[in-house]
């Protein structure tokens, strides 16, 4: 089923957009914090950027996004025939670059082909520049199906052994499960996103280091998001944390966005914030 | 790391993080061997097992197959146990 894909073109018109997958095995790690922040960041920066909610049965991406009450049609209507790609698309209020695909809340996972999400994707990329896939957690049908189009890979990880140990099991599946995999084609480029880090911890000894996961995994670094106080704010209000510019988590988002397109920066919030004093006592 | 170190993981526990990558490392890198293996290896290794198990009573852990690969080569590694005459019901397992 997934060869009669090839005469669609679909390999060809896919290449003019980026398909990102955001993905992780484990649940709860900030997927989904992390699809609404990348998403907006792109879209700020002026790229037309689309995000899909993959989590088909538990969508909470236009929760995260504050474009929940404006959800008429979903992916899965689309998918099936039953609306139009652009009846589906809610474009955002505060940035006109960003649309949310939503997923379904009632439908079954099943209901993601690989040839249903081949067209919906391949649509989209006529007029965005990056579609982000947000994927449900575990390895099942839905996460397989956020994955299989994607170009590149974000693999959200927490430092914390059984998340590190999942997102090892999915650069697996990324490398053997993907379209790209299938096709021999270059594989998927797969970046590391460190998030809830807390650096005081990192120093007492009593959670993984950045430059522990990063040699775990030998993954590129994209970004560590610190554990902050202000990504359940954003949430709670439905509001990107990347666009709360005065929190460390919202700027080190800021920081990915740009890395991601290509700019060189230091890790910013790695390391203590007590003084040297603190530091010396803390080992 | 400071002197302080030691004094502190007497009392503290410290270094949960250094155990944590230290298991983590094993795992990845066991996990990692495993994904390398072609998908038939199982099969294949039952298959011997009792094709074998036709002609000679061996133990079911007497056939190991292994799989390695270095960017040159693939070397497929088969390696059965076959029991002494003398201790035919006792070949020991592996």
């Amino acid at each position: 089923m997934i060869g009669g894909l090839g005469h669609l073109g679909l390999q060809e018109d896919l290449s003019l957009s980026r398909v990102i997958v955001i993905t992780s095995g484990k649940g709860g790690v900030g997927k989904t914090t992390t699809s609404a922040s990348m998403g907006m960041g792109l879209a700020q920066k002026g790229h037309r950027t689309v995000v899909i909610d993959f989590d088909v049965g538990l969508r909470n991406l236009d929760l995260v996004l504050g474009c929940e009450r404006r959800v008429v049609y979903d992916f899965i209507n689309v998918i099936n025939g039953e609306a139009h790609l652009n009846q589906a698309l809610i474009r955002d209020k505060r940035c006109n670059k960003l649309s949310v695909l939503p997923a379904s809340q009632t439908r079954d996972k099943d209901a993601l082909s690989v040839e249903g999400v081949g067209q919906v994707l391949e649509e989209l990329s006529k007029d965005h520049e990056y579609i982000i896939c947000d994927s449900p957690a575990g390895i099942e049908h839905g996460a397989l199906m956020a994955m299989y189009y994607a170009d590149d890979a974000v693999v959200v990880t927490n430092p914390e052994v059984s998340s590190v140990r999942d997102s090892d099991r999915m650069l697996g599946i990324l490398a053997s499960k993907s379209q790209r995999a299938e096709q021999n084609r270059e594989p998927i480029t797969e970046y590391l996103l460190l998030s809830r880090y807390s650096p005081n911890r990192v120093v007492r000894g009593e959670m993984l280091s950045v430059a522990d996961v990063q040699e775990i995994l030998s993954l590129k670094m994209l970004g560590v998001i610190p554990e902050s106080q202000s990504v359940l704010n954003a949430s709670n209000s439905g509001i990107p944390v990347i666009l709360d510019t005065q929190s460390d988590a919202g700027q080190a988002y800021q920081d990915m966005v740009k890395r991601y397109l290509g700019e060189e920066l230091p890790m910013r919030f790695t390391s203590d914030k007590r003084g040297m004093f603190g530091r010396l006592f803390g080992g | 790391m400071g002197l302080l170190d030691n004094f502190r993981s007497a009392n503290h526990g410290r270094g949960s993080a250094s155990v944590a990558k230290e298991r983590l490392q094993i795992l990845v890198a066991h996990d990692r061997i495993a994904r390398g293996r072609p998908s038939y290896l199982p099969k294949l290794e039952r298959e011997i097992l009792d094709l074998i198990r036709k002609y000679v009573d061996v133990d079911p852990n007497a056939v190991t197959v292994s799989y390695e690969q270095d960017e040159r080569q693939e070397f497929l590694e088969l390696n059965i146990l076959l029991p002494d005459q003398s201790e035919w019901y006792q070949s020991e397992s592996r």
